[in-house]
């Protein structure tokens, strides 16, 4: 029965992955580039949830909308001063590097306005939830609705992908971005529009993240960020579908191995996953293999 | 002499204005403590000032030659120093002279960490770019895991080995912990002196730039422009990767080796060899100008120098390394910002005439 209560504990680690990740692959498909700061806009998304819940008093689905809307905000401001004019640099290094020191810039304003103190997150979710096989079975209603909201938005995602006209622009860009443009569509409203909803996700998935590990630092994104990278290249970079089970499939990784390998070896166990699926498959589980050309 | 200086090719009086300026440091400093006018606040910072010197130039030897990105640099750091430290603290009493012990602890932190380069580089090198930072990125966090919870004791049976706790070690009562899971090594002799950093500075500064101006070098660079066309002539992509690669992450060993021998207690933790470290030695290198030994090596002594000088800037230094790093990357690479330079600072040029 443990077992089984660790499975369902990596699942929805692994649903915060792969909202994480979603993020990640989506930008990485259409900008071609590594947000390093991504995780960071989940702590910032959290800390806004923080402040909107303890400090102003709202409900929780308003301020899980504050935390949506200025990190949405914060993601498109990013993507205009710091990515964009890196966009057709030389060198694929600059943008890299830029993206560091995003995500450092995160980091330590964090660090100067809220302090180094780990904060406690308050329980948004009341819900007990449920317990199954005569008690021998609890799950946390956290537990459930992160698992909802992953399954949720994964749907909404891929419909608006597929279906819907900015979705069509956004695999045109993805594709071939000088053709897209010719095409007539706003490549520079593309990109960001994806960086805003890859950053809207985040916060939801700061949010979620917060209230199963109810601490928050100025690094509580970093970590989850790299290993939801990890998930999306696991997965398949590019993929939507692959950013979801990449992002399953690593957390129960993280939440077996905690369990039953080592605890603090946990995050060198999530590393070498990543580190043998590119090895072995760099494109991941669903990737498309690209020809380089010369 | 002046004449000879003038005759000189051009790469050689590069490098020789390098060494002159380690050099002129070197007696300068030695001077001023001579004389008691050096604060002891900056005469501890002597030693970790050549640490970082070090890392910088054997950093920006990937990332300015060859040019990609290494975030796992800290790592290699790391085994250089656990790895010398362990040899130290062993043969404190066996070995008293003090810089020979030294120089046996450099050659064996050298040693280990070149053969994690080669181990760690063979599967890292095939891929690049971005999957290439992020997976030395995770061979760096692992490294760090890994030293976290080895506990290495001796007792008279020989050496034990856990990964678990002390009691793991199973050691007879005599035994005594070396190695001390996240407490990691405390005791190891402080043998690193400025004198001896300087030397390892100028011996790093004397391989990065000989590499740089070989035929080797040349090939290295040849496959950073543009890989295929470095295949194409017949260039051996992968060996010349490799070994700047390992060359790269001996000398990082090297200045792990002086950083450990410069404290008494080497726990590893996320500022001195895991993420930020990384990060701090890029911030050095991107600074001092991508591909410029001497501008990494002046990069790393302001950026050092300065949050210590400048007192309550301590609080800021990381966030101010965030913006350098943002700012220097939009000014040299934005292709508007390229545009803006040509048009209205002069020497960007110049150098353009230069060349044609």
């Amino acid at each position: 029965m443990s077992f089984i209560s660790y499975l369902v504990n990596g699942l929805s680690l692994g649903s915060v992955y792969a909202i994480i990740a979603l993020g990640y692959t989506m930008v990485y498909g259409i900008a071609k580039m590594l947000n390093f700061a991504h995780g960071d806009v989940i702590m910032i998304g959290a800390y806004m949830a923080l402040i909107s819940l303890t400090q102003l008093g709202l409900p929780v689905l308003p301020a899980i909308l504050v935390a949506v809307v200025v990190c949405t905000v914060l993601g498109v401001v990013i993507e205009r001063v710091a990515y964009r004019p890196l966009r057709d640099a030389s060198s694929s290094l600059a943008v890299l590097i830029t993206a560091i020191g995003v995500s450092y810039l995160l980091q330590n304003t964090a660090l100067l306005i809220f302090g180094a103190n780990t904060q406690s997150f308050p329980s948004v979710i009341k819900w007990s939830g449920v317990s199954l096989a005569g008690g021998r079975l609890n799950i946390s209603g956290v537990t459930i609705v992160t698992i909802a909201a992953c399954l949720v938005i994964m749907i909404f995602l891929t419909l608006f992908v597929q279906k819907s006209k900015p979705g069509q622009a956004m695999r045109a860009v993805s594709e071939d971005r000088g053709a897209a443009q010719l095409m007539g569509i706003n490549v520079n409203g593309t990109i960001a529009m994806t960086f805003a909803i890859g950053s809207a996700l985040a916060a939801v998935a700061g949010v979620l993240l917060c209230s199963a590990y109810p601490t928050l630092d100025p690094y509580t994104g970093a970590m989850p960020g790299i290993k939801a990278f990890v998930a999306a290249v696991f997965g398949g970079i590019g993929s939507i579908s692959g950013a979801f089970i990449g992002g399953l499939l690593l957390g129960i990784i993280e939440i077996l191995g905690r369990a039953y390998i080592s605890s603090q070896m946990a995050d060198a166990i999530v590393f070498a996953v990543l580190i043998i699926v590119l090895l072995v498959k760099p494109t991941g589980l669903l990737g498309k293999k690209i020809q380089e050309k010369v | 002499m002046l004449k000879k200086l003038k005759t000189m090719k051009k790469t050689t009086r590069s490098s020789m204005i390098t060494y002159a300026i380690v050099i002129v440091a070197f007696i300068v400093m030695q001077a001023l403590t001579y004389t008691g006018n050096l604060s002891s606040l900056l005469q501890g910072l002597l030693v970790p000032l050549c640490t970082y010197v070090i890392l910088a130039v054997s950093l920006n030897l990937v990332v300015g030659i060859l040019g990609e990105l290494s975030l796992g640099h800290a790592g290699f750091m790391c085994v250089g120093a656990f790895s010398s430290a362990f040899f130290s603290k062993c043969m404190r009493d066996v070995i008293t002279v003090a810089p020979l012990r030294f120089f046996l602890a450099l050659l064996i932190g050298i040693a280990v960490a070149a053969v994690f380069g080669i181990i760690i580089g063979i599967p890292v090198l095939r891929l690049k770019g971005d999957y290439l930072a992020i997976v030395t990125l995770a061979f760096g966090e692992i490294i760090k895991n890994l030293v976290n919870v080895l506990f290495i004791g001796v007792d008279s049976n020989g050496f034990h080995f856990s990964t678990k706790d002390v009691m793991g070690l199973n050691m007879e009562a005599d035994g005594t912990v070396i190695v001390n899971g996240p407490q990691g090594i405390t005791g190891t002799p402080k043998d690193s002196t400025f004198l001896i950093g300087t030397i390892l500075v100028l011996i790093t500064l004397f391989i990065v730039i000989n590499l740089t101006n070989s035929r080797d070098g040349r090939a290295i660079m040849a496959i950073r422009d543009n890989r295929i066309a470095a295949e194409s002539i017949g260039i051996n992509v992968t060996k010349y990767k490799l070994m700047a690669f390992t060359i790269s992450a001996a000398l990082a060993g090297a200045a792990g080796v002086l950083y450990a021998h410069n404290l008494s207690t080497l726990s590893a933790n996320t500022n001195n060899f895991g993420y930020n470290m990384s990060i701090s030695i890029l911030v050095f290198v991107v600074l001092g100008g991508i591909g410029s030994i001497r501008g990494s090596m002046i990069a790393a002594v302001i950026l050092t120098l300065l949050p210590e000088l400048l007192r309550g800037f301590a609080d800021y230094r990381m966030l101010i390394y965030a913006i350098v790093l943002i700012l220097m990357m939009l000014f040299n690479w934005a292709p508007k910002a390229i545009e803006w330079r040509e048009k209205y600072l002069s020497f960007g040029k110049r150098k353009k005439e230069a060349v044609k």
